[in-house]
């Protein structure tokens, strides 16, 4: 890993939680948790919306008070030196944070001042960065003009500025279209390639943690699984048969009492694990005395991981109110 | 040089140094928003000036000269100081509870997780809001002429520091309400209850001697009538208006007529005092 920083240095993990609790009042936001993460990892948060992901990041980024436990971050208790953890991270909010009535060069400048980072040595980074990113002949113009998908890249540049150890992403694509969305990706991974960076993202998107170094599912403020997503999707292990029957109710008791599976109702649907999906499907079609209206097969995702740990779909919650509620507001910006 | 040669050589600024870094860098900021917002500028000139030219003229017939000898000020000339007062109270409270808008905005955040401690940002908010609030209230010296008023150069050289100080302290209060302010939509009750308020019992729009006991209370205790009333006794000693009848339009506090240096003071204390309190609100985690 290009991380020169480190070397000679006594290796510590880029970011260190023991027993962590936030409580707001009545409400336990955080149940609790321990990971670390090592310089250079890619990490992740998956969980739904008010599993405890943006609470937790905020106590990483010192902008929150843990109620018990420890974390240290880059080396530092985010509690007795938060100014040293804040000179050592970048941050992007799930909210666009730019000065929207100053130019994205102005921004960076602003940036850099306050993190202390010399003129000849953030103008050449802000122009490398700028120029992977794509908004290099932009710079000079107001933010305020930027799409949400500018924005965020300038973010990204912003958050890398002044060399952090880690970057701390909170749901960085959120609100974002399909297109947008996969092209910050692009640039993320580039940006990682390119400053060895420590990434933390916190996600309800399947498919970003599926490209992560480890994932760490999140659920009502506990962490239920933390592994690398083939590892995670290993513990499932099986092939999944989905069925759409005449009467999913009747297909499910006889697949129990007759087959000896597990089957499980989702979405209108019937999921069964197996180990050769690709056998049982031609047997139910023959033997079961439910017509079957139709049959797939596919290898486990981490939306199966999480169901298989809590009996419910990330997904479920996906598009939930507060996310369309956000989603009109930024059509208003 | 690559990406990762910087990550060796940022060095972290001893804490005073970030202190400094930044109270300036929020400072400059909004030197830089308000140039670039010229036509806030403009926006801020047509107040004060219909308040000059309509309410002030349509009152000063009725109103003689205050004071009653010869050489006293007309109304116009009476409320001028007041209006340059009014305008720095008005851009003052708004530059600060801008940071409201940086709430809703998201800038702020990028503020707070900065390692610049929060007082900083406060401070340089507040130096911010106080430079350019100076700057409109200075834009009206150049009504002077057209409203009778004579300004020498020592005049306006006191005008300076006496307006920057009104507007730091109106700043503070500013921020100390914003601290609180979670939505953009509590400006309207800022504006009914708290900035007209200080207007109305500022001075600006009347004397505030011979009042009812009760309101002179008040009026003593908005900092705008120290800040007003040092503004007025020199703008009309320059305009050649004796000082008795100055004495008689200006403030007394325990039947002592003040003087500016003792509004100046009186200022300054209020300020700093609402501006410990800003800090101390802001330093509170979310």
């Amino acid at each position: 890993m290009r991380h020169g920083r480190q070397e000679g240095q006594v290796m510590t993990a880029a970011i260190e939680v023991r027993g962590l609790v936030k409580r707001y009042g009545e409400v336990l936001a955080v149940a609790g948790i321990d990971f670390s993460v090592e310089h250079g990892e890619f990490f992740a948060f998956l969980g739904p919306n008010g599993a405890g992901k943006t609470t937790t990041i905020s106590i990483l980024c010192t902008l929150a008070r843990p109620t018990e436990g420890t974390a240290r971050v880059a080396g530092y208790d985010v509690v007795r030196e938060p100014q040293l953890v804040r000179q050592r991270i970048g941050i992007i909010f799930q909210d666009p944070s730019l000065d929207t009535q100053l130019t994205a060069w102005e921004n960076l400048a602003l940036h850099a001042r306050v993190y202390g980072v010399p003129s000849r040595l953030w103008r050449p980074r802000a122009e490398e960065l700028l120029r992977l990113v794509e908004l290099w002949e932009r710079r000079h113009h107001l933010v305020r003009t930027f799409s949400g998908g500018m924005k965020r890249r300038l973010e990204l540049v912003r958050g890398l500025l002044h060399a952090p150890d880690i970057l701390f992403l909170d749901e960085p694509t959120i609100g974002l279209d399909p297109q947008t969305r996969r092209q910050i990706w692009s640039h993320l991974l580039t940006l990682r390639r390119e400053t060895g960076v420590t990434l933390f993202l916190t996600t309800h998107y399947l498919e970003e943690a599926e490209q992560c170094d480890r994932v760490a599912i999140i659920d009502h403020g506990k962490i239920i699984a933390l592994d690398a997503p083939h590892a995670l999707k290993a513990q499932v292990g099986k092939d999944i048969v989905v069925l759409s029957t005449d009467d999913d109710e009747r297909a499910a008791r006889e697949l129990r009492e007759r087959f000896g599976f597990a089957p499980m109702l989702v979405d209108g649907t019937i999921r069964i694990e197996t180990e050769r999906g690709d056998e049982l499907i031609p047997r139910l079609a023959r033997e079961l005395t439910v017509p079957i209206r139709s049959a797939s097969l596919r290898r486990p995702s981490l939306d199966d991981v999480f169901l298989a740990l809590t009996g419910r779909q990330i997904r479920d919650e996906e598009a939930s109110e507060l996310d369309l509620f956000r989603e009109r507001m930024r059509f208003r910006r | 040089m690559t990406l990762v040669d910087v990550a060796e050589r940022v060095r972290p600024p001893s804490p005073a140094l970030r202190a400094l870094v930044g109270v300036l860098t929020l400072w400059q900021r909004d030197l830089l928003r308000f140039w670039r917002d010229r036509t806030r500028i403009t926006g801020g000139l047509a107040q004060p000036l219909l308040f000059l030219a309509i309410f002030g003229a349509g009152l000063s017939p009725w109103m003689g000269r205050l004071g009653g000898a010869t050489m006293a000020p007309d109304y116009v000339q009476f409320i001028y100081p007041g209006i340059i007062g009014m305008s720095v109270l008005f851009s003052s409270i708004f530059s600060a509870v801008s940071v409201v808008w940086d709430r809703e905005f998201g800038f702020l955040k990028e503020l707070l997780v900065a390692p610049i401690p929060r007082w900083s940002i406060v401070v340089g908010k507040a130096l911010g809001g106080s430079s350019t609030s100076m700057v409109q209230g200075l834009l009206l010296l150049v009504l002077a002429p057209f409203v009778g008023v004579d300004l020498d150069f020592r005049a306006i050289l006191l005008l300076v520091p006496l307006l920057f100080l009104l507007a730091f302290a109106l700043s503070s209060i500013g921020l100390v309400i914003a601290a609180r302010m979670r939505s953009t939509e509590g400006f309207g009750l800022v504006m009914n209850f708290l900035v007209t308020p200080l207007l109305f019992l500022s001075g600006a729009l009347y004397p505030l001697n011979n009042l009812p006991s009760w309101l002179l209370v008040l009026t003593r205790i908005d900092p705008v009538t120290y800040g007003i009333d040092a503004i007025r006794r020199v703008v009309l000693a320059a305009t050649g208006v004796p000082q008795p009848v100055i004495d008689q339009l200006g403030v007394t506090l325990f039947g002592h007529p003040l003087n500016p240096l003792v509004d100046a003071a009186i200022v300054l204390g209020l300020g700093l005092v609402l501006i410990v309190i800003a800090a101390r609100q802001f330093e509170r985690p979310e």
